[in-house]
């Protein structure tokens, strides 16, 4: 099943960067100003369902490359990690460390930016291994 | 000694590798970890001797006052040289006996898992480290048990083992808790100085009967002892170490180990003889019965297991002494026969007594090895077997009640066994040859373990003095709780004991030469075996089976509307129970509606009843949307921005999987009656008007401590961020938010198998 339109066709182009960029904002902004990892996930899912919807499972499948368990096996092992690192200070497993400068663009990075990497990945990976298979039949 | 501990599960994760880059060598390179660390533990025997010992300590959870403490007396030292030295030698044969097996790495792997975790056991001195290591034994048991999965009956013996030994760790688990709470602390080796305070202590009686319960599962005995004849489905070289030095001997080591603080009660020895003595002639009994060479011997380790628990409950300094002997014996003996069993049954092709003879000339080095073993368990001199059946002797007559009772029972036990070792060393290799022709000599790797164990036992026998002193007396020290002085001589003169032993070899000289004849004469009482404990696990697990049938079809029958009825209803029922019960309900306080709230509202009020009058599903989806929508406003008035993010987006996603789902679903229509529209609906308004109730009462409740202030005013000095929300759930939240996103995945998984369960790819499978 997929609603292949030009109109949609062409609306999907222009929005799936536009779409995933804004996924990405979210993330990063989202230790200050509303947002997050889990919103940002939800986002970039909804960018890959419109590929879905268009133009079928197999280009959305294409396009994500990775198959979506190994995203959400990458993300929770990257919050796991996250929490690493203060633990070699002698520190509390995932108390919150910072880089000392802010970067350009991204702001300040410290670990709980990591986790929240995590969580957009396992949201991403679990949205989109429900949609696929869903989506399975048409084969 | 945490080290040598970390270095055995290391070897176990690093053994699949060794096996794929070393190939045939890998065995014995494997087995040179355990080794090493025998010699390590030879090492330490002078200063445990000395009377020094030694400890290490870490935190674990600090705040529960559980340590990861570890110890080595003289006890702990005697079970480590057995796990690790027997470990190493039944590496090298399990690498022979599974020569070209792909399953091989399998076996080194949880071979040396299960090392690691029965050394970790034996050295442990906290409480709770000695569960968490009693537990690593037996799931990785588990795993060794059921090594040949693809048999049901090794999977069912496997997972018998694993029911009875895991509620009985559990059982232990409760038990020694209760016991620290009687002694004020949970180190082990500071609870004989609690000894007093312990059995003045109320508590006392619950810790026993549930820490007895736990050792005596481990260590089978009646009329838990079922499990370990099942547990023979696994390979030979399995069963020798389980059966010999460690899995059932654990239950012993906790026996010894709590020996000063809970020994010497007159609960002690009534539970504790009581159990050892039964389990010693119940062995015994079946041991006799057996034609199977690997049974026979599970049976026999049965009794020697009694034997043991009888000799801990004895608990005086005789007892002491020839409990760890006969412990130390056992081991060797035992070890040797199974793995020589396995050799027969390797190279002949049967275990089964009646079919095998004649092999002695085929197999010399087997034959010395199982000969000189079995005559050892038979407690014939000048073998370390003998030694320790005279300390038996002398130690049962020291039991503090119905000593004529106990003594006649291990009389007949002992007898028993000696006419179940006649018939392992004598029946396959020597008398007429049968069938087995083409046998011959088992290579290198089968014989060398065996042969060293049997040697061993020769060396001990002959100088017990200077060999077997410094194993035993630390031990029995350790175990008394007070030093303790053994004197050994390979000849201990004509006293009542040996008298008694010869008259048991006699019995059991009587006993072989009959056995044919009493098996069969006994044949038609075989029926009585079937209503041993065996069939009281059966009817248990039966009953839990059909339980969870049962409930299951109740609850979850499959039709999502009773789920949700059962979910709604309950969380109503019982949780609405708790709040009217507690809390006095108040209406709002203040702050009239603005019109934009009552807009939204109506519009939510609206999509619900355009749910409920749907004649589509697709209407039914677009109207539930509605409602998704106006909480998202609804969380955008109050100032909740992300949630309103977070909810338009999740309310987006699930519109597009109800289209996907939607598109494989006949047409809605209306299959329920009235009456349960009316039920549905009742539920529905109950649930409702309970969340209402909720909201109520927990803005009304006045908060002791105002947690929003405190992250607010935290939430940029002390974890960089402006966004309240987002730096709870990454920050100070973060451990809750991992276990949520690793639910969420582990839900995925579930998802993403149950949806490829399909009808019509289950048919293309068939």
């Amino acid at each position: 099943m997929t609603l292949d339109s030009p109109i949609l066709r062409s609306a999907t182009r222009l929005l799936l960067p536009l779409t995933l960029m804004f996924s990405v904002f979210l993330l990063v902004r989202g230790h200050n100003e509303p947002g997050g990892g889990f919103v940002g996930g939800l986002v970039a899912a909804a960018a890959f369902a419109l590929v879905l919807l268009v133009q079928g499972r197999d280009a959305a499948r294409d396009l994500l490359r990775v198959d979506p368990l190994s995203l959400v096996a990458a993300g929770l092992f990257t919050a796991l990690c996250s929490g690493l690192p203060p633990l070699l200070a002698g520190g509390a497993f995932m108390t919150g460390a910072w880089l000392k400068t802010p970067l350009p663009v991204v702001g300040k990075l410290g670990t709980p930016v990591l986790f929240d990497v995590g969580v957009y990945l396992v949201v991403l990976g679990i949205v989109m291994a429900i949609l696929f298979a869903l989506a399975e039949e048409e084969r | 000694m945490l080290t040598s501990i970390l270095l055995l599960f290391a070897a176990s994760s690093l053994a699949p590798l060794a096996h794929r880059a070393l190939g045939k060598r890998a065995g014995v390179c494997l087995a040179a970890v355990p080794a090493l660390l025998f010699a390590h533990f030879v090492g330490q025997l002078g200063s445990v001797t000395a009377g020094r010992a030694s400890a290490e300590s870490w935190d674990w959870v600090a705040g529960l006052g559980i340590r990861l403490a570890f110890h080595l007396d003289g006890l702990s030292l005697l079970f480590a040289l057995l796990v690790t030295g027997i470990g190493a030698l039944v590496l090298v044969y399990g690498a022979g006996y599974l020569e070209g097996d792909p399953r091989l790495p399998r076996f080194s792997a949880a071979m040396l898992f299960f090392m690691a975790a029965m050394l970790g056991l034996v050295l442990a001195d906290d409480a709770i480290a000695l569960f968490v290591f009693w537990e690593l034994t037996s799931v990785s048991s588990y795993l060794l048990i059921g090594f040949d999965h693809e048999q049901e009956k090794a999977r069912k013996s496997a997972l018998q083992a694993l029911f009875v030994t895991g509620a009985g760790g559990l059982a232990m688990l409760a038990g020694l808790l209760l016991l620290g709470e009687a002694a004020g602390t949970l180190q082990l080796s500071a609870l004989g100085a609690e000894a007093a305070r312990i059995q003045g202590h109320s508590l006392h009686l619950p810790a026993l009967l549930l820490i007895l319960l736990g050792a005596f599962t481990k260590s089978a005995q009646f009329p838990f002892h079922f499990w370990l004849p099942g547990a023979m489905a696994a390979p030979s070289p399995v069963s020798a170490y389980l059966h010999s030095a460690t899995m059932v001997k654990a239950g012993i080591y906790l026996l010894a180990r709590l020996n000063p603080a809970l020994g010497g009660t007159d609960a002690w020895h009534y539970l504790v003889i009581l159990a050892g003595a039964t389990t010693l002639v119940t062995g015994a009994v079946l041991a006799y019965g057996q034609t199977d060479l690997k049974r026979l011997l599970a049976f026999t380790t049965v009794s020697a297991l009694g034997t043991l628990t009888l000799l801990v409950g004895i608990s005086t300094e005789h007892s002491a002494r020839a409990a760890m002997a006969f412990l130390l014996v056992h081991a060797l003996y035992k070890a040797a026969l199974f793995l020589g069993v396995g050799a027969i049954d390797h190279e002949a092709g049967t275990r089964d007594v009646r079919e095998l003879g004649g092999l002695a000339r085929a197999m010399p080095l087997t034959a010395f090895a199982v000969c000189a073993s079995a005559l050892s368990m038979a407690g014939l001199p000048p073998l370390f077997g003998y030694v320790a059946k005279e300390f038996f002797h002398e130690a049962k007559q020291e039991v503090p009640r119905a000593a004529a009772w106990v003594s006649t029972a291990s009389f007949f036990g002992s007898a028993l066994v000696a006419a179940a070792a006649g018939l392992v060393a004598w029946r396959p290799f020597f008398g007429r040859r049968r069938s087995q022709l083409s046998a011959h000599e088992a290579p290198p790797a089968l014989w060398l373990g065996p042969v060293l164990l049997a040697l061993l036992g020769v060396a001990l026998g002959l100088f017990p003095g200077s060999l077997a002193v410094p194993l035993i007396q630390p031990a029995a020290s350790a175990m008394r709780g007070e030093p303790t002085v053994v004197e050994l001589a390979p000849w201990l003169g004509l006293s009542p004991a040996l008298v008694q032993s010869l008259l048991m070899l006699a019995a059991g000289a009587v006993l072989y030469a009959v056995h044919d004849r009493a098996l069969a004469a006994l044949a038609p009482l075989r029926g009585l075996a079937k209503l041993g404990p065996d069939r009281g696990y059966q009817a248990l697990m039966a009953g839990l089976v059909a339980l969870a049938r049962a409930q299951t079809r109740a609850l979850q029958n499959g039709v999502l509307g009773v789920y949700l009825l059962v979910t709604i209803g309950s969380a109503v029922a019982l949780a609405g129970y708790a709040l009217f019960s507690r809390v006095a309900l108040a209406a709002p306080a203040g702050g009239g509606v603005r019109l934009g709230e009552a807009a939204v509202a109506l519009a939510m009020v609206v999509g619900a009843i355009a749910v409920i009058r749907a004649r589509t599903t697709l209407i039914g989806v677009a109207a539930l949307g509605v409602v998704g929508y106006g909480v998202a406003v609804i969380f955008l008035l109050f100032g909740g921005p992300d949630l309103a993010l977070t909810q338009f987006a999740i309310e987006t996603l699930s519109v597009l999987l109800f289209v996907l789902v939607l598109r494989r679903l006949p047409p809605m229509r209306q299959l329920s009656p009235p009456s349960e529209h009316l039920r549905d609906g009742f539920v529905a308004v109950a649930g409702g008007l309970f969340v209402t109730a909720l909201v109520l009462a927990a803005t009304a409740t006045p908060h002791a401590t105002p947690l929003r202030d405190w992250f607010a005013a935290n939430s940029l000095a002390a974890a960089n961020g402006r966004n309240v929300v987002n730096v709870i759930l990454v920050d100070f939240r973060a451990f809750d938010t991992l276990g949520e996103i690793t639910v969420l995945a582990v839900a995925a998984l579930g998802v993403a198998a149950l949806l490829r369960l399909r009808p019509e790819d289950r048919k293309e499978s068939l």
